[in-house]
């Protein structure tokens, strides 16, 4: 399956933020990352999979090894903040519109 | 999906203007902002004080589960008309945020549907860009203290 990735999509999920937040001071392993989380393996490894494919991650062979490290450039974009904002009041817009059309006026 | 709130908040600008159409005649809108058990309703929070005429005050509040106020806000009216406009200030109790004042606008599209235009202008950019990040912002937060949870008892 190969779904467009949506950045926002990525971040909205706590394991994947706490990832970002993980590997924003330094670069990591995925053993290293997946070690700080008490999740499946594989499931850690999916969680990357998603932020290297919405580019908020890039993956750096050193030897044998591959190190994670953010990509600031996309972050940038993401840093924009105004998504999850907005993302914010479309919600609680929802929300009242469903409010009001179940609403029966007091008589 | 796409979103139905459009934001619009330009660079280095101290203002935005968040717009959005309702699938309601504009009464039940105006209602959802002039009535405090709805406003409770859909804002999530709890409405300690509402004097919805010019000049009257209002007092929110958010807890955690716990009790502990997590979110607390006020603000004056400064103009209130049925169905057309209120003019009011926001300002987030505790926080660095200044005060804001929000300018909303309820209009009719036909007798089902009508549209919010709220502007929001800010005591500075800098400011303004601070609130816009906030929800990206308490994300991060809390998946920090969810870590720092799960780390702890990993210990």
């Amino acid at each position: 399956m190969n779904l467009r990735r949506d950045v926002f999509q990525a971040i909205a999920d706590p394991t994947r933020r706490a990832i970002l937040l993980l590997v924003a001071s330094q670069s990591l392993t995925a053993g290293a990352i997946a070690a700080n989380f008490d999740t499946a393996r594989p499931t850690v490894s999916k969680h990357l999979q998603i932020l290297t494919e919405c580019e908020l991650l890039e993956q750096q062979q050193t030897g044998r090894e591959i190190h994670y490290h953010i990509n600031a450039k996309k972050m940038k974009e993401v840093a924009d903040f105004i998504e999850p904002f907005r993302r914010m009041w479309d919600d609680r817009f929802n929300k009242l519109e469903d409010i009001m059309k179940n609403y029966k006026p007091k008589k | 999906m796409e979103l139905k709130t459009k934001i619009n908040a330009e660079d280095g600008k101290q203002e935005m203007v968040i717009t959005r159409e309702f699938n309601l005649p504009v009464d039940l809108l105006f209602k959802a902002f002039s009535e405090p058990e709805l406003i409770e309703q859909w804002m999530g929070t709890k409405v300690l004080r509402f004097e919805g005429k010019k000049h009257g005050s209002y007092q929110i509040e958010t807890r955690d589960p716990k009790g502990n106020v997590a979110f607390k806000a006020d603000g004056t009216f400064h103009e209130f008309k049925q169905n057309e406009k209120i003019t009011r200030t926001f300002e987030m109790a505790n926080t660095p945020f200044g005060v804001q004042l929000e300018i909303c606008k309820f209009e009719p599209i036909d007798d089902d549907t009508c549209k919010l235009n709220m502007h929001v202008i800010y005591e500075s950019v800098t400011q303004r860009d601070e609130v816009l990040k906030l929800p990206f912002a308490q994300g991060i937060n809390w998946a920090h203290s969810r870590l720092e949870e799960i780390m702890s008892k990993l210990k």
